[in-house]
């Protein structure tokens, strides 16, 4: 029986791991490996907006890849809707290329800038076997989803005749053309002025509830996150922090990363605080992450456990955070 | 009120593209008093950026300065020769140009990055060279045994800093900062953020930071310049710019912005359309296109900049209704209906 | 509703032309490409043009053989070879031989550089490396010996350059292509087209394949210049095929029989500026696609 409750998408203990450094550090015996994505495990239920929260190098994008299977697991399993991507090949392949979307950060590297609208926005419907005969209907519709005002005009233009807002929405219309279950959008409007970020934005809401779309939402910010999300996964160093409703992550952060990156979000108001942020300085590392805890190298509340032990993710009230400090909690 | 390092005045920027000739700046006005931070916001192709390089005279090729005047201590930018400029340079006016922290040359160490510029530039010896080295990343927060270190070896906030070490290098009193923190992850931001300001504090230096963010302007500025289609809309104070904005785009850019503060549900209004082509500016004003308040006045007059507060200028032929607008201009159903360009 | 043209959709040929960019915007290449366009006219039209048969033994009319002739002499435009052959028939007839050997091997090494450069850089992994050695060992070899060797095995032909360059020279272009193949695909757009379900063919074809055509041509016109060279030095050397006329062979021809000593300028000058003009065409152009696919170069 599937409901809402259903989960979609099950990660468990997904790891991306990279080898850096050419053959003579293979030879070696010690290459270096970054570990992009290193033991995440995420369920998440169909329909649920979740928001991958970090700064860049915390894996947040590689998950976004692995999830669109542009990147295959190097240890682990996603599974989508019971099927491990790792195995999908031919038809079944093919079939989740129609279920799953990615949404991308720069509209401008999104589409070939040799095709026009109309041969970007058939590339899928061609793919998924659509005869040509409906294809303008469909592109149509799907432009008319996004809320670009009378689409035929842009059908024979050239994505550099577009504003980066009028591409973004091209941008998210084929990824809705075939209309999928799932999508992946990573960071949409970082590119984008913001007077039109906020019109992206809207756009992206409302499909989501219009469709009903299970969806993923990269950002770095969190205000971004909060306006799209219910609920926030966050992630250091290819690691989950803390995972939790967006509100309860917003107005009391558990993990120190966490407080951190929240009390770090630009407000635009004359009146905030400007205390110093609590975390060190320095940037993380991927090559060489401190050991047990990734984190407590910048870490406030650093103690001598944290050196020597991972801490695992676990339940936190309504949240699951990865912190020795709420281990007595428990 | 305290006194005015750089006073510009009327300044017009044209670009030659093809054989039509483009306003980037089109009549621009702006005071930057001593030891402040001035925020000059706007969306890219607004001018601000434009603005900046006018400041240092450093424009593309075909660019040129058309009008007005940039007042610097007395003297007038736009007058003086390109030798007296040349001395201005750094000494007085720096500029860190937009992802200068990727402009760094990657086969020289930071130090002899920083030399080039003591030595040349600043006429040091040596060993004055080596100690104001110290001194700089010592200022800006990082360890003087990374001196030796080449960029690559810095994070991307690391060298932002050493960008702004070599801005500071000369002991300007102005230092321009195009986009410091566009591409930057938040906790980096706030981190240069907070160095900038107290590198302000403490030198007593006036900054212009250019950025199309009103939230790093909340932060940091003191002063906020709205720059929209190659004019200033308004000026003033950053609270009263962004408590009570009198020019409708000031409005708009508030509404467009997510708020963590704010309320969990509220929906975020864009502003509708784009600017305009200015190859082709509209007559009147120039945000009237996109203005849900707009007249029949607005499509044909130009408003002028005018006082509306103290120390504070909008160029809007509604800035007396203000009140009444910043009303309307928060619910949402006032910006939609209008068309997308 | 929007202006018509944008919309209109080149025909095929147009679109070809296109994508491979023919630097008409500089002069230097757009010399190069006359002179290509003069010695292709010469070739296809060698028969009518020139006036004998350029392996033919001529005899002057009084029945003495037409050997040594000035210019001008009985109506031998360039004189006549120590044999009694034609000189200017056989430049005219070299011209054949060198588009021929120039043009096929230009599209063998622009071929199987540009599939290699494709293979490797789009699929990566093991067969990335394993390429990329083999590449790596071409480099190894040095060309005029490796050419010497394969004409001591085989029969003595214009082929053996052919085969030679086919067989050595795709390594700078592979590894040229592959690069270029490595930055394209990270381009956001190639993900794109993944994740709307195209197959790695169609995505070479369309999304890649335009991107470095120009690049291919650039290669295969260096190695225009380089295959008659190449062929040029191989008859010099005495390695050449005796059967066909080319001018590395007239060249040979002459120093053999003495033209030096004989001050018969007019044997061994002509086939040389024909060489020079060509490989130099070969260049200008180069450098014409050069200013297209590098402008940041400038100069």
């Amino acid at each position: 029986m599937i409901d809402q409750f259903t989960p979609l998408i099950e990660i468990n203990a997904a790891q991306l791991h990279y080898r850096v450094g050419g053959a003579m550090s293979a030879l070696r015996g010690n290459p270096p490996v970054v570990k992009a994505v290193d033991g995440v495990s995420i369920v998440i239920r169909r329909g649920e907006s979740v928001g991958l929260l970090g700064e860049s190098g915390c894996g947040k994008t590689s998950m976004g890849r692995l999830l669109l299977k542009l990147e295959d697991v190097t240890g682990g399993d996603i599974l989508f809707d019971g099927q491990s991507l790792s195995t999908l090949k031919g038809a079944d392949l093919k079939r989740y290329r129609s279920r799953a979307q990615f949404i991308f950060q720069n509209p401008f590297d999104a589409v070939n800038p040799r095709f026009t609208i109309r041969q970007t926005l058939s590339e899928p419907l061609e793919n998924a076997g659509i005869p040509p005969s409906q294809r303008q209907d469909k592109i149509i519709a799907a432009l008319e989803l996004v809320r670009l005002s009378e689409p035929l005009q842009y059908l024979d233009r050239y994505p550099h005749q577009l504003s980066g807002g009028q591409l973004q929405r091209v941008v998210m219309a084929r990824a809705l053309i075939l209309q999928p279950e799932f999508v992946v959008a990573d960071e949409p409007v970082s590119m984008l002025d913001v007077s039109v970020r906020a019109g992206v934005l809207n756009v992206f809401r409302d499909v989501r509830d219009r469709l009903g779309l299970t969806a993923i939402y990269i950002s770095h910010d969190l205000a971004l996150v909060r306006y799209v999300c219910e609920r926030t996964i966050v992630m250091y160093l290819g690691k989950v922090m803390e995972d939790g409703p967006t509100e309860d992550i917003v107005h009391e952060p558990l993990h120190p990363y966490a407080k951190a990156l929240v009390a770090a979000v630009p407000v635009p108001h004359p009146d905030q605080s400007h205390d110093p942020l609590p975390i060190g300085r320095g940037a993380p590392d991927p090559r060489n992450p401190p050991s047990g805890c990734v984190f407590r190298d910048r870490c406030p509340y650093a103690f001598d456990r944290c050196a020597v032990e991972i801490p695992q993710l676990q339940q936190a009230g309504t949240r699951k955070v990865a912190c020795h400090l709420f281990d007595e909690a428990n | 009120m305290t006194e005015t390092l750089l006073s510009v005045r009327d300044l017009r920027v044209s670009y030659k593209v093809g054989a039509s000739r483009i306003d980037a700046v089109d009549g621009a006005s702006f005071d930057v008093p001593r030891g402040t931070i001035v925020g000059l916001v706007g969306e890219s192709g607004c001018g601000k950026t434009t603005i900046a390089k006018a400041l240092t005279r450093v424009i593309a090729d075909n660019a040129s300065i058309t009008g007005g005047q940039m007042m610097f201590e007395g003297r007038d930018l736009v007058s003086l020769s390109e030798r007296q400029m040349n001395a201005l340079r750094w000494r007085e006016i720096a500029f860190i140009p937009q992802s200068a922290m990727n402009s760094l040359d990657p086969v020289y160490t930071v130090e002899s990055q920083l030399n080039e510029v003591l030595r040349r530039r600043g006429g040091l010896g040596r060993r004055e060279a080596r100690k104001r080295c110290e001194e700089l990343f010592e200022l800006v927060g990082i360890d003087k045994g990374r001196l030796s270190d080449y960029p690559h070896q810095f994070s991307g906030g690391m060298r932002q800093r050493v960008a702004i070490a070599l801005a500071l290098a000369l002991n300007p009193k102005l230092v321009i900062a195009d986009e410091p923190v566009t591409a930057l992850d938040v906790i980096v931001q706030r981190q240069i953020l907070d160095q900038l300001r107290e590198l302000q504090a403490a030198l007593g230096i006036s900054v212009i930071i250019v950025t199309h963010d009103i939230s790093v302007v909340a932060y940091i500025c003191d002063r906020t310049v709205v720059m929209y289609a190659g004019k200033v809309a308004e000026a003033g104070s950053m609270q009263a710019t962004l408590t009570e904005p009198s020019h409708p785009y000031t409005m708009g850019l508030r509404n467009a912005f997510p708020d963590l503060q704010g309320a969990a549900s509220g929906t975020l209004t864009p502003i509708e359309g784009a600017p305009p082509n200015l190859a082709f500016p509209p007559p009147g004003c120039r945000f009237a296109p996109r203005c849900p308040f707009v007249l029949e006045t607005c499509r044909q007059v130009n408003p002028p900049l005018e006082t509306v507060g103290p120390n504070h200028v909008a160029a809007c032929h509604r800035a007396g209704e203000a009140v009444e607008l910043r009303t309307q201009a928060a619910r949402v159903d006032t910006w939609s209906g209008k068309v997308l360009a | 509703m929007l202006d018509a043209t944008i919309g209109k959709r080149p025909g095929f040929v147009r679109r070809v032309f296109q994508s491979l960019r023919l630097p008409l915007n500089d002069p230097f290449a757009v010399f190069g490409l006359s002179i290509y366009g003069l010695f292709v006219l010469t070739a296809i039209f060698a028969d009518q043009i020139a006036p004998y048969d350029p392996t033919e033994i001529l005899y002057t009319p009084d029945y003495m053989l037409a050997a040594d002739l000035r210019p001008g002499e009985d109506g031998h435009i360039l004189g006549t070879t120590s044999l009694g052959r034609d000189i200017f028939s056989q430049i005219v007839h070299g011209s054949r031989s060198a588009l021929l050997i120039g043009l096929t091997a230009a599209f063998m090494v622009a071929l199987i550089g540009s599939i290699v450069g494709v293979v490797s850089g789009y699929f990566r992994g093991w067969i990335d490396i394993v390429l990329m050695r083999l590449a790596d060992i071409a480099f190894g070899i040095p060309f005029l010996p490796f050419v010497i060797v394969l004409a001591a095995f085989l029969q003595p032909s214009i082929w053996n350059v052919v085969i030679a360059m086919a067989l050595v020279l795709w390594r700078d272009t592979a590894r040229v292509i592959r690069s270029q193949v490595l930055t394209l695909r990270s381009r956001g757009y190639v993900d794109a087209a993944r994740v709307a379900g195209s197959s790695d063919m169609k995505i070479i074809l369309r999304h890649i394949a335009p991107n470095i055509l120009p690049m291919s041509f650039l290669y295969g016109s260096i190695a225009i210049g380089w295959a008659i060279l190449t062929e040029a030095s191989i008859s010099f050397l005495g390695f050449g095929d005796p059967q066909s006329i080319s001018w590395g062979y007239m060249l040979q021809d002459a120093f053999a029989s003495q033209a030096l000593a004989k001050q018969a300028y007019y044997w061994f000058v002509p086939p040389g500026v024909c060489i020079i003009l060509v490989v130099s065409a070969g260049f200008f152009i180069t450098r014409g696609y050069e200013n297209i696919l590098f402008p940041k170069l400038g100069r």
